[in-house]
């Protein structure tokens, strides 16, 4: 509780109430769940769920995976508090999908079978390329596991009004988020989680509607008596509406635009979505959905976080226990008193759930299929031995991610999201294209980029002011920064395009396999002999 | 998959299918829609974030009450990408689809 908010308010929500929201929905799902689960037999299932969703659903799903919390507590919270600066978020998020569109979904869902690894290790030599493919699979998920568990720590700090000072009880509900979240997995698969996705964007994108037009309607449904009210409220005034609040280095905003349009193509718990449908077709269908979806969406967050600034105040929102990440559900709070911020805390942390179970799913399918099966089984395993590994991997990621969330409790998330996607863009874009449209691309191209787009990224990353050095810094008091940029894309995926062009020629000698250059090509573009549905009950 | 391992004197029938101008045109067609259009899209979002980061002033210039350049050059992106994704799913349906199939089942149906 911040003592504005209480003085003005009284207190912010009830705390029965919002346990019995949640809880309600965690049943509910945990039913829908079970019984899809009661389908799962073969791998194909637990991977890609049989196969058997529609486009529309798995595009539903889509946006419900790729809707994290970093874009509805993260994009509305940064709006309100630095104003435009949050938008570019919401853009960069939204174009990228049309790299998504036109240059790996359909292409994608041709040639492979389960994971990112399938496509970039076909017509290479398997093991070393899909090692690789893991490893910046695991990298990209655990990052994007932090952000999401470090979302869930700041809106139970709101909903259960456990102080910021109380970190073990914030600690012990990041675990029980965590709890659950395995509880989907291990039982759903990517049926069940699936399902979870779709339960949860319905729920967010009504909730946010409802929101959006709620907030309007107190400004006679005028936008710009909106950001007035906005701008009257900040401290910051005027600026709110000009971009250059949050990003006072201009190269730092530019490197955060194009990983936030490049990393989606690279995200393997998206691209993994992808071969949950039956047909190219579909994929493409499930990608129109999913970018309608997701565009509206911003839309509305656009407005939210604007009437977040101007009904609650950006100080106030600052302040509030979860910071910049509390705008959403403290707007709810005004709008709609205990009960509206109920269940929008509620869907928050439903989203939580949902993308981290999505992650975890990708997590262990790679690990299984990709190093245990492909790897070290040098694919003489059977599928079931297969499925059992990747649900223990499923836990073991679910545990480091509950650590990972209690120690990145109270960053931005939309900042932490935006990490993630520099990762995914210099490790596994770059290794994507070439596979997909290059003729000479070869094995040790794809080590290269993969590896070393992975590594100058990290490097960026460990020595930037986002991690030591500056005052929102994740280790405070240390200073042993030397790269001057808070994300590193600007610099990590041109290095990553480029060291797939010098791996490929380092590695000319290697012999051209013409037969599977043939087939990937042939396959991806006509889909011919990819992978089908399962016959499903 | 079946038919990879199956070989005639012109090798599989993915390195026929893939030699045929059918399946050279095909990949012409996909190549000629989505590189330009990525190449247009990338960039108009490029002169958006220069535009940010460049010129605050000029993006915070009123347009009509409160509402700025900068907002509507963001809702533009919005404009384009529904525009571009609908352009696009057009042209599949209606060129890159039949064309597909049909190479798809001479595939398969020499399998």
């Amino acid at each position: 509780m911040t003592a504005q908010l209480a003085q003005a308010q009284g207190t912010v929500g009830n705390v029965g109430l919002n346990i019995g929201i949640f809880a309600a929905f965690v049943l509910l799902t945990l039913v829908v769940v079970y019984r899809a689960s009661r389908s799962n037999r073969t791998a194909s299932d637990y991977y890609a769920a049989g196969r058997s969703f529609s486009g529309s659903q798995n595009g539903i799903a889509i946006s419900g995976d790729y809707l994290s919390a970093a874009s509805f507590l993260g994009i509305a919270g940064a709006i309100a508090v630095y104003g435009y600066d949050g938008f570019l978020y919401s853009i960069g998020f939204l174009v990228a999908w049309l790299v998504a569109l036109l240059l790996v979904a359909e292409l994608l869902r041709n040639t492979g079978k389960f994971t990112m690894g399938d496509v970039l290790s076909f017509r290479m030599r398997q093991r070393p390329v899909r090692a690789a493919a893991a490893t910046s699979t695991l990298v990209v998920s655990f990052f994007y596991l932090i952000a999401q568990m470090a979302g869930a720590g700041g809106l139970i700090a709101l909903l259960l009004q456990i102080p910021n000072s109380d970190k073990l009880g914030q600690s012990i509900v990041i675990a029980v988020v965590g709890l659950v979240m395995i509880a989907y997995v291990l039982v759903g698969g990517m049926k069940g989680t699936t399902y979870v996705q779709i339960i949860k964007a319905a729920l967010l994108v009504v909730g946010a509607f409802v929101m959006t037009f709620w907030v309007l309607g107190k400004y006679g449904l005028n936008f710009s008596a909106l950001l007035g009210g906005a701008v009257e409220k900040s401290s910051k005034g005027e600026a709110l509406l000009a971009p250059g609040l949050q990003y006072k280095n201009k190269i730092d905003f530019i490197s955060l635009g194009v990983a936030l349009v490049l990393g989606t193509a690279g995200l393997p718990h998206i691209l993994m979505r992808f071969y949950t449908v039956p047909t190219a077709k579909e994929a493409r269908k499930s990608v129109v959905w999913a970018i309608w979806l997701i565009g509206v969406f911003y839309l509305f967050t656009l407005v939210l976080g604007y009437g977040a600034a101007a009904l609650v105040g950006p100080d106030v929102i600052s302040k509030a226990p979860g910071g910049v990440n509390s705008a959403a559900p403290l707007l709810a709070f005004e709008l709609g008193g205990e009960i509206l911020l109920g269940l929008i805390s509620a869907i928050a942390f439903a989203t939580i759930l949902a993308v981290v179970a999505g992650l975890t799913i990708t997590a262990s399918a790679s690990f299984a299929h990709d190093v245990y099966a492909n790897v070290l089984k040098k694919g003489q395993t059977s599928p079931g031995a297969e499925v059992k590994v990747a649900r223990r991997t499923a836990l073991l990621i679910g545990i480091v991610a509950i650590a990972g969330g209690i120690l990145a409790n109270g960053q931005n998330v939309a900042f932490l999201v935006a990490l993630a996607f520099a990762v995914a863009a210099s490790a596994n874009l770059p290794t994507i294209l070439y596979s997909l449209f290059w003729k000479r691309f070869n094995t040790m191209g794809a080590l290269w980029s993969i590896y070393g787009g992975l590594a100058v990224c990290l490097v960026l990353i460990v020595f930037s002011p986002a991690v030591s050095g500056s005052e929102t810094a994740m280790i405070k008091g240390a200073d042993f920064a030397w790269f001057p940029l808070s994300n590193p894309g600007i610099v990590s995926i041109p290095v990553s395009f480029l060291l797939g062009v010098i791996g490929t020629f380092a590695g000319r000698r290697e012999p051209f396999d013409s037969e599977k250059y043939a087939e990937m090509e042939v396959r991806s573009l006509t889909g011919a002999g990819s992978e089908k549905a399962t016959v499903d009950a | 998959m079946s038919t990879t391992g199956e070989r005639s004197a012109h090798g599989t029938i993915y390195q026929r299918v893939q030699a045929s101008p059918e399946f050279g045109d095909l990949r012409r067609r996909l190549r000629r829609f989505v590189f330009p259009m990525s190449a247009l899209f990338l960039i108009w979002y490029l002169v958006y974030v220069l535009l940010a980061s460049y010129a605050p002033a000029f993006m915070a210039t009123r347009l009509a009450g409160n509402f700025t350049v900068g907002l509507l050059i963001g809702l533009l992106q919005f404009v384009s990408t529904f525009l571009i994704t609908t352009l696009y799913v057009r042209f599949a349906d209606r060129t890159l689809d039949p064309a597909a199939e049909r190479l798809r089942h001479e595939i398969e149906g020499e399998a």
